[in-house]
């Protein structure tokens, strides 16, 4: 009993030591940061000083998947384990909230600070992922000029057409994403209504094939092709899809711009503003 | 031939039930209309490349799981035998799923079928060859466990390996089967070797009804066990290989539709076996129309509804064969 005791104040004193610690580290900016997701992977390769992030996960070095390639190949790759990433004896994790929950309250355990992101759900929520990663990274005035860059050409490329097309976003397994997400989001700021909304789907659904062909939307915005194979991919190549008079396929548009809530995301309200532009001119 | 009318009355009702079941909430008249003829809506193209190619392979695949499971069940003079329960079907889903992943079947269109054909005749082949041709019940089934379990664990691998983030997901397509968004394409893929499986296991009704009387007997009438054989692997392969590489394993239907049928035709397999082909169509494309209208966006799995009827009917006949069990 007495050694349970024993043990037990121990663990409170280290406890307090690593809490003390912690704080002590909040003063000044972190300086070996591991980031464990793509989407706070890109943040913080846009925002981090020179030698303060030291490792990336291994996703954001697929280049169909990352729009920060070259930048990330130049960091050591982690699989987002724990135990690699505690290995590496960061001061600072950078965690989605997609990322698994054991890796990390695991990482927590040890004694290891993590900080989590939510993903974005809007163009509107991109600033608002800056400041955070900025003041992470204690990198407050970077993060607020590429807050004031990416307002000033978002509001450039936005404009209220006169006719908004009808667009619908279909992925493999008839997937589609509503206005709630970044997807439906860029649409929007790019000139299109999403027909997911007439279908109630907010965040987004499944969009049956014959649901979809039925409504004929202007465009058909599909998601992009995976390496290999898989039936889920077979609904984008559906004979259906091309048999409507009236709506047009866009080619493939990269889905990696569309992702992150990062200001690589102006790339894809570029690439969609141009879409409809040319569908005016038809 | 009263019941080869009702039959195939039966079919006729169900294949147009299915071509108007879907999501839409078109009235009947115009769907049928728009499917006769191309007026250039999107209701017509619904109508000719979703609703009626997939009501057409919902007929093919129950012709090939009826007729596959009362030939085999003729064959082996066993009522539990059933291409997917004794993992036939899901040998010819790691044929297909083996043709899709290698790419091979990108590079030619029909090496997914033959590939599903090939493993489905290594599954026959080693059913027979496990159980003999007149194993008992037990070893019939338990060679069964272990090939579709073979099998299954085979394609998960496969399909856990891919680099494609769905196709793990895919496991589930395969085992239990479905006919959500199919296209003519694979219409047009499995009817050819269909088509063979259906005229070998036909042919096959004489030789059944002689082997009723034991395999001597049906010698002495001239049947020639060995070629009776090979029709009988050939035809269940090229059936149920075809069915499965377009549309997954979907179990139980081999089963299910000659125990409700033998009761009314008798113990005369010849008539069994085109009786069980029309049923084993109706009980598709009902199954394809209750997953359709029950959940609607939810592309229920065929397989999951087959099962949820085949499987107490399973263990009603297993109870009833428990004597010779023992």
């Amino acid at each position: 009993m007495r050694g349970c005791v024993q043990i037990s104040s121990a663990i409170t004193a280290l406890l307090a030591l690593m809490l003390f610690s912690a704080t002590a580290a909040l003063a000044e900016p972190p300086q070996r940061v591991v980031s464990v997701n793509l989407c706070t992977d890109q943040l913080a390769l846009g925002l981090a000083a020179p030698g303060q992030l030291i490792s990336v996960s291994r996703l954001s070095q697929d280049p169909a998947s990352s729009v920060m390639v070259a930048a990330a190949q130049a960091l050591p790759a982690n699989g987002s384990g724990a135990e690699e990433v505690f290995l590496l004896s960061p001061d600072l994790v950078l965690a989605g909230t997609f990322t698994s929950p054991d890796t990390v309250r695991a990482l927590r355990n040890l004694g290891v600070k993590v900080k989590v992101f939510a993903p974005a759900r809007s163009l509107a929520e991109i600033p608002v992922l800056l400041a955070q990663m900025g003041k992470a990274l204690g990198r407050e005035a970077e993060a607020d000029l590429q807050i004031k860059n990416f307002r000033a050409a978002l509001a450039k490329l936005v404009d209220a057409p006169s006719v908004r097309p009808r667009a619908a976003l279909y992925y493999a397994n008839s997937y589609t994403t509503g206005t709630g997400t970044l997807a439906g989001s860029i649409l929007k700021a790019a000139g299109f209504d999403n027909i997911a909304t007439e279908y109630g789907l907010k965040a987004g659904g499944t969009l049956p094939l014959e649901q979809l062909i039925l409504s004929q939307p202007d465009v058909i915005i599909t998601g992009r092709d995976y390496p290999g194979q898989a039936r889920a991919e077979n609904n984008l190549t559906h004979p259906a899809l091309r048999a409507l008079d009236h709506t047009r396929i866009a080619p493939t548009l990269s889905d990696r711009d569309w992702i992150c809530g990062t200001p690589q995301v102006l790339d894809a309200v570029r690439a969609m503003r141009k879409l409809r532009l040319s569908l005016e001119a038809e | 031939m009263r019941l080869a009318g009702i039959l195939i009355a039966l079919v006729a009702v169900l294949f147009t039930v299915s071509l108007i079941s879907g999501y839409s909430n078109t009235s009947m008249a115009d769907s049928l209309a728009a499917l006769i003829r191309d007026n250039g809506t999107p209701l017509s193209v619904v109508m000719r490349e979703i609703r009626l190619p997939r009501a057409l392979l919902a007929m093919m695949i129950g012709i090939s799981l009826g007729l596959s499971g009362a030939a085999m069940q003729g064959y082996l003079r066993n009522p539990l035998a059933e291409p997917g329960l004794i993992g036939v079907s899901g040998a010819a889903a790691l044929g297909a799923v083996l043709a899709i992943q290698s790419g091979f079947a990108l590079s030619y269109a029909l090496a997914l079928p033959l590939s599903a054909l090939g493993m489905a005749v290594l599954a026959v082949l080693a059913i027979l060859f496990l159980a003999g041709p007149r194993g008992s019940s037990i070893t019939l089934i338990l060679a069964g466990i272990a090939i579709s379990a073979l099998a299954g664990a085979l394609t998960s691998l496969v399909l856990n390996l891919s680099p494609n983030p769905f196709a793990a997901a895919e496991i589930v397509f395969w085992m239990m089967g479905s006919l959500a968004d199919r296209s003519f394409q694979h219409v047009w893929l499995a009817l050819p070797f269909m088509v063979v499986g259906w005229a070998l296991l036909l042919s096959l009704g004489r030789g059944l009804d002689a082997l009723t009387l034991g395999e001597d007997a049906a010698e002495a009438m001239g049947m020639r066990m060995t070629r009776m054989r090979l029709v009988l692997i050939l035809g269940i392969a090229a059936s149920v290989g075809a069915a499965t590489a377009v549309a997954g394993v979907i179990g139980f239907v081999g089963l299910i539709v000659p125990h409700l049928l033998r009761g009314i035709v008798g113990a005369r397999p010849s008539v069994l076996l085109w009786a069980s082909a029309l049923g084993g169509a109706a009980m598709v494309l009902a199954a394809d129309i209750a997953v359709r209208e029950l959940f609607p966006t939810r592309d229920l799995k065929l397989g999951v509804l087959m099962a949820m009827i085949g499987a107490p009917l399973f263990l009603h006949l297993i109870y009833k064969t428990r004597k010779e069990m023992a």
